[in-house]
Order: C-alpha cells, then sequence, then structure tokens
C-alpha cells in the first residue's frame, strides 16, 4: 500500500513540472506579444529608468530557464508574486476568496449526490419506465445548456418572474445582502453549478448499478428471498457506487475549474470571478496563480481518490504496482 | 467484401451499422436537425437579409424605433438593442458556431491521430513523452485552460479553434494510441510487415479501419462540446469578437438586457441546445450502432 502511494505522488511530478513550466512559457515575453515591461509598469509611463529598475526587479533579461527556476523557487515556497493591480499578495487574495469558493463547490457536490445518484437508481430501477425515460431525456438536455444559459434562466425565472407573479423568488446574486440569509443566496448559483455534473452522476449510477443487476449474486441474493428493495440496498448498490464516488470525487475538481462561469453569471465573489476579473485587467500574477491553486487541487484531489480507490480494493493496487 | 445477406442483397460491416442508426430514432432527429441547421446557415445569403434584415449593419435612420421589439410577425425572434432582427443574427451566429465545431475537432483529431500514432507505433521514449503530456492537459480544468490560453493569445475565432483543438488532442491520442496497442500484435499485422509494408502502409490499410470507430464516434460528441466551448469563451469575451454574431457573443450581449427583453438570450440560447443535442444524440446512436466502448 505504501509503495502504491509513493509511487502516486512520484507520478504527480513529472505533471506539476508540465502543468507550472506550460503556464510559465504562456506567460514568457518570448511567447506572449506585447512589451513584457509595459504590461508590468502598468498604468506608469515607461521612462528608461523604470525599465531597468522592472528588468532588475523580476529578472527579464536572464535566460528563460533561469526564470523559470526562479519562479519555481518562489511557487514551492507558496509565494504566487504580487497582483499588478492591487498591489498585493497573490496568495493573500486567492486566500480570501477560496472560502466562497469552497462553500459554492461543495453545495453543489450536495445536489450532485443526492439527485444524481436518486435519479441514477430510479431510472436503473425502473428500466425503460416513465421515470427512465424522463431522466435519459434529461439528462442529455443538461449535458447540452450552456452552464452560464441556465444561470441566466434560472435568474430569469425563479428572481424576476417569480417576483413578478408574486411567488415566493429568490435573490439573482451575490453573497451579501441583508434582505436574504447567506444560504438563500447559494441556491441559485449551487444548482447552475452542479447541472453537468448531476447529469453525468446519473447517467453513472445508471449504468453501473445496470450491470452490477445482472451479476449472478444478484440474482442469488433475489433467489433467496429478499426483497427488491434489499437486494438493491444490501448487495447491488455497495458494488455499484465505488466507480460513482471515484466520479464525484474528480468532479469536484473540475467544478472548481467551473466556477469561473457559474461565478460569473451570479456575480458571487470567489476564486472564479477574481481569475476572470484578473484576465479583463491584464493582471497575469493573479491568473496564473489561481490557475495553479486549482490545478494542484483538483491533482491533490485525483490522488485522494485514487488512493482510497485501492484502500477499497486491493486488485487495484496489485495490478498497478505489478505493472 | 461484402457478403451476400439472407435477402441476396450485399451487406457490408458498413452498411449494417447505417442500417442500426437508422433504427434509432433519437439519433435520427439529431441527423435530421444537423441537415437543417447546416442548409439554413449554408443557405442564408439567398434569403435572410431580403426576409429578415441584415445581422450586422445598424440603418442608423430606424434604429431607434426599431430597437429591442418584442417577437412579432416581421421579427419572429424580436430585435436587439441596435433594431436588428434576432433571428437573422441567430441563423448567422449558426455559421459560426458550425464552423467552430468542424474545424476545431478537425485539429483536435489530426494532432490526437499524430501524437497516438507515434506514441503507440514508436512506444519507449516517444510512448512516455507523448502520453506525459497528456497527462498535463488532463490535470487542467478544461474550461479554465481554454479561458487562460485565449487571455493570452487574445479573441477572435482562428485561436478558439487553437485553443479548442489543443486542448481536445489528448482525449483522441488516448484512443487511437490503445486501439493500435490492442491491434499491432496481431497476425495480419505481422504478416503485412512480413510482406514488407512501410509504417504508413500499416497504419492506414490495416490500423486505421479497425480503429477508427471510436474516432468517429468521440469526434461527433466533441463537435457538440466544441460549440459549447465557443458559447462560453464568447460569453466571457474572449471568442467571437462583435459585431459578427456568435450564439455565444449573442448571449454575452444579451445579459444587460436579460430582464427588459430576455428573447434576445432565449433564442440564441435554444439554438445552442438544440444544436448541441443533436451532436449528442447522434453520437450516442453512432456509439450503439458501430458498438463501440468509450470508457467516460
Amino acid at each position: 500500500m505504501l509503495r502504491y502511494v509513493a509511487r502516486r505522488i512520484l507520478q504527480m511530478v513529472p505533471v506539476f513540472i508540465g502543468v507550472t513550466m506550460l503556464l510559465f512559457l504562456v506567460r514568457a515575453p518570448a511567447i506572449v506579444p506585447g512589451d513584457p515591461v509595459r504590461m508590468l509598469a502598468g498604468e506608469r509611463s515607461v521612462t528608461p529608468a523604470v525599465r531597468a529598475a522592472v528588468t532588475e526587479k523580476y529578472g527579464l533579461d536572464r535566460p528563460i530557464y533561469v526564470q523559470y527556476y526562479r519562479y519555481m523557487g518562489d511557487l514551492l515556497q507558496g509565494d504566487l508574486g504580487e497582483s499588478y493591480q492591487l498591489k498585493r499578495p497573490v496568495s493573500d487574495v486567492l486566500l480570501e476568496k477560496f472560502p466562497n469558493t469552497l462553500k459554492l463547490a461543495g453545495v453543489a457536490l450536495l445536489i450532485e449526490a443526492l439527485l444524481g445518484l436518486g435519479a441514477g437508481i430510479l431510472s436503473a430501477v425502473k428500466r425503460y419506465s416513465f421515470w427512465d425515460v424522463l431522466v435519459t431525456l434529461t439528462t442529455s438536455i443538461l449535458v447540452s445548456l450552456p452552464v452560464f444559459w441556465l444561470g441566466m434562466l434560472l435568474q430569469l425565472i425563479f428572481g424576476v418572474k417569480f417576483k413578478e407573479w408574486g411567488l415566493p423568488y429568490l435573490p439573482v446574486s451575490g453573497v451579501s445582502g441583508s434582505q436574504f440569509p447567506a444560504l438563500v443566496h447559494l441556491i441559485l448559483p449551487a444548482f447552475t453549478l452542479a447541472s453537468v455534473s448531476t447529469a453525468y452522476a446519473a447517467r453513472i449510477t445508471r449504468s453501473q448499478l445496470m450491470e452490477v443487476m445482472g451479476q449472478d449474486y444478484v440474482r442469488t441474493a433475489a433467489a433467496k428471498g429478499l426483497s427488491g428493495g434489499q437486494v438493491i440496498r444490501r448487495h447491488a448498490l455497495k458494488n455499484a457506487m465505488i466507480p460513482v464516488v471515484t466520479f464525484l470525487g474528480l468532479d469536484l475538481g473540475a467544478m472548481v475549474g467551473g466556477t469561473i462561469l457559474t461565478e460569473t453569471v451570479f456575480n458571487w465573489n470567489g476564486v472564479g470571478l477574481t481569475i476572470f476579473k484578473a484576465i479583463s485587467l491584464r493582471d497575469w500574477p493573479i491568473v496564473t496563480g489561481g490557475v495553479v491553486i486549482i490545478v494542484l487541487m483538483v491533482m491533490v484531489i485525483n490522488l485522494l481518490v485514487d488512493i482510497s480507490y485501492a484502500f477499497l480494493d486491493p486488485r487495484i493496487r496489485y495490478t498497478r504496482v505489478a505493472k | 467484401m461484402p457478403i451476400l445477406g439472407p435477402e441476396g442483397k450485399g451487406r457490408t460491416l458498413r452498411a449494417d451499422a447505417w442500417r442500426r442508426l437508422l433504427k434509432n430514432k433519437l439519433a435520427v432527429a439529431g441527423l435530421i436537425w444537423i441537415v437543417l441547421v447546416v442548409i439554413v446557415a449554408v443557405s442564408a445569403d439567398l434569403w435572410v437579409p431580403r426576409y429578415l434584415g441584415d445581422p450586422i449593419s445598424i440603418d442608423t435612420t430606424t434604429a431607434a424605433e426599431r430597437s429591442l421589439q418584442p417577437p412579432s410577425p416581421a421579427h419572429p425572434f424580436g430585435t436587439d438593442q441596435l433594431g436588428r432582427d434576432t433571428a437573422s443574427r441567430v441563423i448567422y451566429g449558426a455559421r459560426v458556431s458550425l464552423l467552430v465545431g468542424v474545424v476545431a475537432v478537425a485539429i483536435m483529431v489530426m494532432v490526437g491521430l499524430v501524437a497516438g500514432a507515434v506514441a503507440a507505433y514508436y512506444g519507449g521514449w516517444w510512448d512516455a513523452i507523448i502520453m506525459r503530456a497528456a497527462d498535463v492537459f488532463f490535470a487542467f480544468p478544461y474550461v479554465l485552460f481554454a479561458i487562460v490560453l485565449l487571455a493570452l493569445l487574445g479573441g477572435g475565432v482562428q485561436n478558439v479553434f487553437i485553443a479548442i483543438g489543443i486542448l481536445g488532442w489528448p482525449s483522441i491520442a488516448r484512443l487511437f494510441r490503445s486501439s493500435i496497442l490492442s491491434v499491432k500484435e496481431m497476425e495480419y499485422v505481422d504478416a503485412a510487415r512480413a510482406m514488407g509494408a512501410p509504417a504508413w502502409r500499416i497504419l492506414a490499410r490495416h490500423i486505421m479501419p479497425n480503429a477508427v470507430s471510436p474516432i468517429i464516434v468521440y469526434a461527433t460528441m466533441s463537435i457538440g462540446g466544441a460549440i459549447l466551448t465557443e458559447a462560453a469563451l464568447s460569453y466571457l469575451g474572449m471568442g467571437v469578437q462583435l459585431p459578427s454574431p456568435s450564439w455565444g457573443n449573442m448571449l454575452a450581449d444579451a445579459g444587460s438586457f436579460m430582464f427588459s427583453a430576455p428573447w434576445l438570450m432565449i433564442y440564441p440560447g435554444i439554438a445552442i441546445v438544440t444544436t448541441v443535442l443533436a451532436f449528442v444524440l447522434l453520437g450516442d446512436g453512432l456509439r450503439d450502432a458501430l458498438d463501440v466502448k468509450l470508457k467516460d
């Protein structure tokens, strides 16, 4: 087991180097058109003195591998640089926003798990029924919806139209606001963020459960006289859930990456909105810093999922080590 | 070689697959919708400007009185804030969306095929480097990476092609690589090699036909995905630039009038959903007809 974990962690190293190198290269002066000093100097006019100072400070006259080495060294010490616009350390800025994003992603994950699994189980148990067709159609439409459009539609229906019709309505944006409790503000953004993932979770649950239900041991359980509900709860579901739980774990990472659209639609003050705003302001340290943290988070989550998977299912750690 | 079926008609694997596809109602509905959208988009110049109005130019003399009209017989999808017909813009937007879908996926497939073929055929270091590079791409959340790439490259439709093409290749490369590995050691490939066939010929004549089904299925579904990505990028202001209409930038533009003129966001959205859904359904149908197992 320990050997497996060690191997998995070692495998992460080249990927992490690759990711940071890619991010570093795309913002390196040789690749991005335009004058890096201009960008770094911001609003100030670029006098020769300013140019020399900026070049010196950021080591722009050094060879590119030296620059990467410095960047990597800073990164490993948790130094993501300083925001051009805010003149504050990037790590401080992002640390402030992360709780909001995690709250949003957490609630979305909860919705995904409850609705996705529920719909998937219903659809597998009542195969080819009205419910199965309904779930299949709904999930097909959900994966074809642009997430931000769904967000706009929800705002229009539950925020604006419901208010017009005199029904209880929901806030369309923001974290703060005294009119509603904080949790109510989460409802529309969380459902929007969860939409695509919920559809996939339902589909995976359905296909896994159907596969398991075709197996001999499930038939044996039914033959020994257990009721349909008991067979599913006690026997089928347990084995069908392993890939589903893996998917949920991996999906948390994708969700945090996907927050940029949802947060922009709902003006939700998290990492995604911060990255989006930084892009329009050309504030690269915030952009690359945010992306590096998200990618790192995704990698760690993937690692944890893999390890727990190997822990639950011994076949995996043996075959992978044998390879 | 056509094999004679019980009816005496020629039957090939491909004809069989086609017959199975036509039995799938949802897939046929998707196919019909796609054909319809293509016909409307391609023929737009012939009739749209005359009956609905120009999608881009603004008639300054009437713009004020014609702006933000709700749907009516004269303007079935209403008009935008500059008095242009929304239906006309949605139709011209279809051109951009379809073009992005097809070209981006073509780039992605080409890069993926070459990378997958090199990795599988040459193996060793080539395989290790290409597959580790694929891991790096997989580690990035897709939309986020596309956004960063476009922020750096700048907006515009060519860069959208490039971004989607670059981001999509690893999946194709993995599919193609595993297909090649599974047939590489087969005896008929050995036979071809023993007869002195060059590597490219073995790939093209013996391996490709056995590996092409999953790629067709994946590419069909990816066209829908590419249309969604274009919409997201344009919504964030990094894709297709105004005044050319694309479904994504129309939605971005509609955001400011969302509550006063909801038709501006309803119709382009419906266009995206129906078209992407059509590609998803067609892809599902192809997967069943060609009997392909995709891991995810």
